[in-house]
Order: C-alpha cells, then structure tokens, then sequence
C-alpha cells in the first residue's frame, strides 16, 4: 500500500518552483514570534486554571477584587488556552507549513506583522474584558461583544494572508495537511460569526442553544482539530522521513471529518429542551465520526510503524505520539459519553472537565509543545539547551495531565451517580474535594513542568551551541522525499 | 478532492451550511412563532421576594432603581442581575435546565420545555454545562432574600463545606446591605422559574400544582380490592372504618 501511495502522499517537492532569489520562503520570525506569545497566553491560562482549581478547595489565592473574581479567572482559563495559546501557535505553525508544502511565500510579511500584533491584541481586549466583568454568555467565545468584530476581522486577516500561497501553488494536487488548513481556516470565521452573532443578537432560547452546542464543538472540531492534523500529516513525515501510510485513509479521514464533525454540536446539550430528532442526529453523527477517526489513527500509527525507537531518541516526535495516543482515547470515549444512557450521569459532572483537558492539552496542546520541540533550535539557530529539562517538561505534564484526566473521570463518575441518586447537594461537592485536590496537585505538575520549558526555551536562545545549518526553504524535504531503503 | 476549490467549496462552506441547517435551522423550527418576550414583559409580574427585598432595604432599593414602579425596577434589575450572572460565569457552575432523565425532576423541579427560554434574557440561554452546584432553573422563591444575602457575603457562613467564591463587591462597604449589583443578582435569581408559569399556581390552586409535579418513581397500580358479598359479613371488613 505504501509504495503505489508513496508518490501522492508526499508533501510535495518545492525543488521545481520558481522563487525571488532574495527572500527565503519561510519567514522565521513571524513563526517564531507568534511561538512566543503563544507561549506567555498559555502561562496565565495555566496559572488562571491553578488558582480557580485552588477556589474549590476553599483556598482563594488572590485577593478578593472584582477583577480577579474566581469566575472571571475561569474563563480566561479557557479563553487564552483556545485563542491565545492554540490559535497563535496554529498561525506559527501555518507559517512555517503552508509556503514550504506550497512552494509560494505568504501574502505579505508586513501582514504578517500586523496579524502578530492584531491578533494579540484582540487576546489583550478579551483578557481585560474578561477581567472587567464583560464576559459573552458564550462558552469557550467569552470574548466580550464588542471585541467579535475584531476577531472575524482577525480571521480575514488570515484568510488572506494564507489563501494566496494556496491558490497559487502550482501543485495540481493539494497534500494532506493542505486540504485541512484550506478548510479549518474558513471555518474559524463561520463558526465564529455563527456562534457569537445569531445567538446574541438574533434568536433566543430554543433556537439559540443548538448554535451555541454547535460554537463549541466547531471551534474544537472545525477549527482545533483539522489545524491540529494538518500539522500531524506534515511534521510526522519529516521527522520519521517516510510518507504518510496511506494516502486512501487520509482522504476518508478528512472527508469523515469535514461531513460528520459540523452535524455534532447538539450533543453537548443532550436532555435540553432541545427537539429530540436534533439531539439523536447529534448522537448518531458522533458515534459515526468514531469511525472515520479510528482510520486517522490508524494511518497515523502505521506511518511509525517499525521505528518505536524513535519515540525515545526524538522528543517532537514523542509529544506528536502521546498526543496521537490521547486523540484515540479522547474520541473512543466520545462515542460512548455521547449515549443518552452515560449522558444521564456524566453530564453536568467533572467527567467532561477531564473529556476537554485529554482533547485541548493532551491532544492539540501536547502536539504544539511537540512542534515546539522540533522548531525552537531552527527559529533561534541554537540548540536545546538542556534535554535533560525537555525530559522533565514531558514527563511532569504527561503525567500531570494523565492524572488530572484520570481523576477529573472519576471524580465525574461518583458525582454522576450521586445526582442521580439524589444525594444531598453538599454531599456530592464532599465527595469531589479529594478528587479535587489530586486535581490541583496534577496541575501543579504540569506548570512546573511548563517552567521547565520556559527556562529551557529563554536558556536556548542565550546559549552558545549554534546549530550548524538551518536552511528556511528545502532542509527538511531533501532528507525524506527520497525514500529510505526499506520502507 | 485534492483541489483547492473543490476541498473550499465542498468541505468549507458546503458541509458547514448543511450541518447548520440540520442541526440549527431545522431545531429551530418548532419554535420560530414564539414571541421573544422582552425584559419589560418579563418584568410585569413581579414575584414576592422582589417587594420583600425592597421592603428590606429601602434605602439600598431607591438608590440602585430610583423612584420607579416596581415592574420597572424589576426590569432595571434583571438587566444588571443577568448581566453580573454571566460576568461572575455563574453558569459555569450552576445550570439552567432541568432534563428529563437523571432524576433531575425530582430534585429540581418541572422538566424545562422551550417556551420559558423565549425572552431578550435567554440570548442566549443559559443552560450551562456544568453543575458544581444545584440547578437554578426554578430557584426563584427556594431561598430567602436574607438567605441569598449572607450567602453571597460568604457561602462557608451559610453551607459551610460550600465551594463558591465570596462575592464582597456585591455590598456597600458597611458589608451587610447589597449594593445595586447585589440587589439586583438576588432579584434574578428569585425571578428565575417564575414567569411562565403555565397555571397559577397559589395555594388555592392545589390541583393545578398537583399536575405540574409528576413523580419519577412511578408506582404499579394498586390492586383491587375485595369486595364483600353480599353473604360475606360487612364487619370482617373492618366496616366502616374499612
């Protein structure tokens, strides 16, 4: 299967384009300026989701201001991780990808510059909004309603700085990772406009919940999800230099994906007073969608097949196989929460807590960190600092999230049944501190783990061993496009 | 299907405009003749606990809402109230929607249906995703006024093994009167569940309550019972007393 697929679901040679001789096709520092604000969104998010996990253990670290209210902290939690954290690091990533599986450089790098600080600006707003107390009644689109526009301007921002290189290519077929980027990226503005304009502003009640069940899920499935995998299919390639398994699997991947995942979002509203048709096509689309990913994983997994010992020597390539590791956890335990029969005791429960953090840490996140890896001693010309602190940076935060998943289900399990069961309510909150406190003693982990990263990462840059050769344009291709004996 | 165009086209706005009429347009259906019940509406029925509160603190009351009819400071209230619920993402924690399964009608209340999320303050509903504490759904009228007071000055005072934050900036500085923001988050919280009561409920009305309240245990009919003949002595049956 390999060898007749080999030549399609290759990344495409940028040998034969035509390029300015002036300008390298990758611009480093736009990738790696948007790795460093992703990076400092993705501290307070961590440090936000410590101090409010802290709040449920009667320990209110911070001085008991408006400002700082425990619920406000919550949702920058959320907020920064989804568009501080993940989103800029997409966009570093889609610098780094899109000219290179293109053959064309961006737009304009003076677009770049603007969409850096555009972006992060927009980020700053809904930090202080949120902060302010003008927080959307929308979950995971807290972004106040004035700071909207900006976000859907952010997104054409986008659009237009990465479509150009797309359309122009002169490649007739476009790869994998290509197919995703073309698609997520127009579905972050339609999901965007769909979930934070018609519900606020146009319908309300009944007709407004299935758009916010869809919000969150899109922006997650529709969004996360495809730059996520986009990412997979071309950093996995290289750094284990054969292609992709199959070429046939990644096709029904994508197109499951881009059929099942939009006719979901009900599900996260199961029992509402939502019409129960909706609610059972959402049920039925989930448990379909299982099916397409497991292909995805499959094709994933037999892409390393034959080179485990990759996982021990090359870190990205670890983080890329524990996230892939988690996606398939993550997604066969979708195919049964989404039952009405679980739904009845993990709904409502800290099961889901632990369902979002395996899917935006232990997938999405795990992946970045992985890219970040792979990427800092190309963008800063040094090598890593220490791998001794990468080894901890991974091992603290898998650990630290494995346990907190770990708990954060059980936890949801005993406080389902004790709902349904009718429990007193002051019970059930008794029943979950220890689970709770495991919980914030996994989160510490995985920030001590994150100080590992953010020392070894500033320590990098100051270091004195250079690496020797980065070349913007072609380095990684030429090592892979040949295929290596024996595959 | 490795084509810009086609994967743009097909993919990118195709199935997203399919899936938003599958599952938003078409649920959208069965409810798109209600009227969207405006704050004022909402307001014109003013529970119990909303004259109580202000009778509770008179001063606190004219200076949040001024010399108003109380229909109209209800409505000045629920505006501030909703808008401090969602600000302090109170529907992080607390839901709002009693589903049908779980033995949630047993704790909280009548099932939600879809008509009582038809106002300007279910833009968007806040049904919630998480319940670290109770339903509030059909909070209104559960508590006391002087009960919320305490609880949102701190909770542990109250429930004391309770987890939720302390609200201090919902009081004037004296620490013991709610200011407008805290005057007005009791007043939503009491509202919540009131106003589109199918039937009066009052307690003249005890059939009506009867029949919004359906028990999730459902019991098997009881069996009949034996009647006596008419040879049979009415006293081995207990008489009258029977």
């Amino acid at each position: 299967m390999s060898e007749s697929s080999a030549a399609s679901s290759s990344p495409p040679s940028t040998q034969g384009a035509s390029l300015p001789a002036e300008l390298p096709l990758v611009n480093p520092a736009l990738v790696k300026w948007h790795i460093v604000a992703g990076i400092v969104w993705f501290t307070i998010a961590l440090l936000a989701g410590l101090f409010y996990s802290m709040q449920l253990l009667q320990h209110w670290p911070l001085p008991k201001w408006a400002v700082l209210s425990p619920g406000r902290i919550r949702l920058i939690h959320t907020n920064l991780i989804a568009f501080g954290f993940l989103a800029n690091a997409f966009w570093a990533m889609l610098y780094w990808c899109v000219p290179r599986l293109t053959g064309q450089r961006v737009l304009s790098d003076v677009l770049g510059w603007v969409i850096l600080w555009a972006w992060n600006l927009i980020i700053l707003l809904t930090y202080v909004g949120l902060h302010l107390g003008q927080a959307q009644a929308v979950e995971w689109g807290e972004t106040p309603v004035w700071v909207d526009p900006l976000v859907v301007v952010g997104a054409i921002l986008i659009w237009l700085q990465f479509y150009p290189p797309i359309v122009r290519t002169k490649e007739k077929a476009l790869y994998v990772s290509l197919w995703y980027f073309s698609a997520g990226m127009i579905w972050l503005g339609l999901t965007y406009i769909m979930g934070n304009f018609l519900p606020e502003y146009f319908v309300a009640g009944n007709a407004a919940g299935p758009l916010l069940g869809l919000y969150i899920h899109d922006l997650v499935g529709l969004f996360v999800t495809p730059m996520g995998w986009g990412m997979m299919y071309f950093f996995v390639p290289i750094l284990l230099r054969r292609p992709i398994w199959s070429h046939a699997l990644s096709l029904v991947g994508f197109w499951g994906l881009a059929f099942f995942y939009p006719l979901q979002g009900v599900h996260h509203f199961l029992g509402s007073p939502i019409p129960m048709f909706a609610q059972y096509s959402a049920v039925v689309s989930t448990i379909a969608i299982e099916i397409v990913v497991t292909t995805v994983v499959i094709n994933f997994f037999m892409t390393h097949r034959g080179s485990g010992v990759s996982i021990g020597s090359n870190m990205a390539l670890r983080w890329f196989w524990l996230g892939a590791l988690n996606y398939f956890i993550t997604c066969f335990q979708c195919a049964f929460q989404v039952t009405l029969t679980f739904q009845q005791v993990i709904h409502f429960t800290d099961w889901v807590v632990g369902h979002a953090h395996l899917v935006m840490f232990g997938v999405f996140s795990f992946w970045i960190l992985g890219m970040i890896q792979h990427l800092w001693p190309k963008l800063t010309g040094r090598q890593w600092w220490s791998t001794r602190l990468n080894e901890w940076h991974f091992w603290l935060t898998a650990v630290g999230l494995g346990g907190m998943f770990l708990t954060l289900t059980a936890a949801g399990l005993v406080q389902g049944f004790m709902m349904m069961g009718l429990s007193p309510w002051i019970d059930i909150v008794r029943a979950s501190v220890p689970f709770w406190l495991t919980r914030t003693i996994t989160g510490l982990a995985i920030i001590a783990g994150h100080g590992c990263l953010i020392w070894n990462m500033v320590a990098t840059v100051y270091s004195a061993r250079t690496v020797k050769h980065v070349d913007m344009d072609y380095e990684p291709y030429e090592q892979y496009i040949e295929e290596p004996a024996g595959v | 299907m490795e084509r810009f165009s086609f994967i743009f086209l097909v993919a990118g706005i195709g199935f997203f405009v399919l899936a938003f009429v599958v599952s938003a347009w078409i649920p959208m259906l069965p409810v798109k003749d209600l009227q969207i019940a405006t704050v004022a509406e909402l307001a014109s029925r003013v529970p119990i606990e909303f004259i109580e509160l202000r009778e509770e603190y008179p001063e606190a009351f004219q200076k949040a809402f001024g010399d108003v009819s109380d229909e109209e400071a209800l409505a000045e209230a629920l505006r501030i109230g909703h808008r401090a619920y969602i600000a302090e993402a109170c529907w992080h924690c607390h839901s709002q929607q009693v589903r049908h399964w779980g033995n949630d009608e047993a704790r909280f209340g009548r099932v939600s249906y879809p008509e009582e999320y038809h106002h300007e303050l279910g833009m968007p509903p806040l049904w919630g995703t998480r319940r670290v504490g109770p339903d509030l759904a059909r909070e209104g009228g559960l508590q006391s006024n002087d009960w919320h007071v305490a609880h949102f000055w701190r909770p542990t005072d109250v429930v004391p093994d309770s987890v939720m934050p302390e609200y201090p900036w919902f009081f004037e500085p004296d620490g013991v009167t709610p200011n407008r923001t805290g005057l007005s988050i009791i007043a939503y919280i009491q509202w919540l569940g009131s106003w589109n009561h199918q039937v009066e409920v009052n307690i003249e009305n005890l059939p009506a309550i009867d029949a919004m309240y359906e028990s999730p245990v459902q019991h098997p009919p009881a069996p009949a019972r034996p009647q006596p003949t008419a040879e049979e002595d009415y006293d081995d049956y207990g008489g009258e007393n029977y």
